[in-house]
């Protein structure tokens, strides 16, 4: 990103360092909360609906989860992947799938803890009826997701809030390498520590923006989704 | 449907998970936030790259950090300043030899209203006025390059900073800019290298107060990381960063990076000593 510039000059300039830094925010956080959803809607609906010794536990530590702090998921997913590490030989440290995985792992719980909790509450409603029709357990779940299809939006959006927000994890595995696996994050950590302080403000604007213009799309599909199914 | 979503979900993680392609010329450089903040490499890395096609991905870390990123194998270079440091990465062989790219020097920052009155002293006496005065001094705390001059420096001059540090010796564990940022802010001393201090933005009320003292020599050096320790380190591509730096060329491009017509780096590859 050219020195002296002010973060409007980039937005309005058309700044392709900056496109390019948004373009692959929105990729790895997109990815992530697409990755993390495969595991976590399946996981978090079967939850709901299974009574096992235990799950008390297993619903506390997921609730728990939702706070990892972004670091240890960082480091965790730092040494896995390290050519020292178990993972090494894949050599994808400090490249955009390392940190597609870091934050994946770090909202799947999110995705996991709130799709419990609704399908759960949706489940009240159409326990009688699933249970006299015997549907089985996978349809149960396939039903109940697709049913609450709506309000998982909502869950799915807070998870792509938290990857898009996060810089530890970005910052740890990715390595901030400039046009490489540079976010927005941690281009506003570093124009911090460069000490230009209205830009790296500007930036985080821009992100902001960026967030509520995700959430005003996913909103706008929500409300056409529920016109159509009436 | 639901066939067609599994698959299309399988495909998505194979694509996650399969190795990246060794298709791209690229090498990781293991640095320092000093090389990065000051943005020299903003500045020799589009010249390395229109001459050679190689994309050099720089990771900026305190010097220890970008040694131990080095010795796990997760970079292919390293370019840092803490001789002591990489000459002991060199023994323990991580790396396969040594080369001076480099210098500049270090600055003593701070308020420029200078309370303890320091300005233009040799750096001896001013830390030992600090000391004296017990005036509020930022250390980086992150066993980075600067990190480690300092301790000499405080050790150079007969001052054991573990003794004498009190609450007025903050160790922040931060980088450069980091650092500076929070002297701004804490009407406080800090050792910078010159070159994150001249590209510095938010310099506020401070100052060099402290400059030009032999003691405050920076050398920079660069290394290939072993690849008899890591096999899959890229030793030609490295190799031709590194003959990059230290040849006429790469030299120059060191030399002509300037802000506001100042020379932040001076190259000195091959001088003996260094």
């Amino acid at each position: 990103m050219p020195d002296g510039t002010s973060a409007l000059q980039l937005v309005f300039g058309g700044d392709p360092a900056l496109y390019a830094i948004v373009a692959l925010s929105l990729y790895v956080s997109v990815c992530a909360v697409i990755l993390a959803a495969l595991v976590a809607l399946p996981f978090g609906a079967s939850l709901a609906l299974t009574r096992f010794p235990g799950r008390a536990f297993v619903v506390v530590v997921l609730n728990a989860f939702m706070g990892l702090p972004p670091v240890v998921v960082g480091l965790s997913v730092y040494l896995l992947l390290s050519r020292s590490g178990p993972l090494g030989f894949l050599g994808v440290l400090f490249t955009p799938r390392a940190m597609i995985i870091a934050q994946a792992l770090l909202v799947m719980p999110i995705i996991a803890a709130l799709t419990c909790q609704t399908v759960e509450d949706l489940w009240l409603e159409y326990r009688d009826e699933l249970t006299a029709l015997r549907v089985t357990p996978a349809r149960r779940v396939a039903t109940l997701l697709w049913d609450a299809r709506f309000s998982l939006v909502t869950t799915l959006l807070a998870g792509f809030g938290r990857a898009a927000a996060e810089v530890g994890t970005v910052m740890i595995v990715g390595g901030n390498i400039d046009g490489f696996t540079r976010t927005m994050t941690t281009a506003i950590a570093l124009e911090t520590s460069k000490g230009d302080l209205p830009l790296a403000m500007g930036l985080g604007l821009v992100l902001i923006a960026l967030i509520i213009v995700v959430n005003a799309l996913a909103w706008g599909a929500r409300r056409i989704g529920e016109i159509r199914a009436g | 449907m639901i066939s067609r979503r599994v698959l299309l979900g399988l495909a998505f993680v194979a694509a996650i998970a399969t190795p990246a392609l060794a298709q791209d010329k690229s090498i990781v450089v293991a640095s320092t936030t000093s090389t990065q903040d000051s943005g020299l490499f903003s500045h020799i890395l589009p010249i390395f790259k229109a001459k050679t096609g190689i994309d050099v991905k720089v990771i900026a870390q305190g010097t220890g950090q970008a040694l131990d990123t080095a010795r796990r194998g997760d970079a292919d270079v390293v370019f840092v300043h803490a001789k002591a440091q990489e000459e002991k990465f060199l023994a323990e062989g991580f790396g396969v030899k040594r080369f001076p790219v480099m210098f500049n020097d270090f600055v003593l920052i701070g308020p420029a209203s200078d309370p303890v009155g320091i300005k233009g002293l040799d750096i001896e006496t001013a830390l030992k006025a600090i000391v004296a005065t017990q005036a509020v001094f930022i250390s980086r705390g992150d066993r980075s390059g600067t990190h480690a001059a300092e301790l000499a420096l405080w050790k150079d001059c007969g001052i054991d900073i573990e003794q004498a540090k009190g609450p007025w010796y903050k160790s922040i564990g931060q980088g450069m800019g980091a650092a500076l940022n929070t002297a701004g802010a804490a009407n406080a001393y800090v050792l910078s290298d010159r070159g994150t201090w001249l590209s510095f933005k938010n310099k506020g009320d401070l100052a060099i107060l402290v400059e030009g003292d032999k003691r405050l020599f920076n050398q920079y050096g660069v290394m290939l990381v072993n690849p008899a320790k890591h096999p899959h380190v890229k030793a030609d591509l490295g190799q031709q960063f590194i003959n990059w730096l230290v040849s006429p060329e790469g030299q120059k491009a060191i030399a002509d990076y300037k802000i506001d017509g100042k020379q932040l780096f001076f190259p000195n590859a091959g001088a003996p000593g260094a």
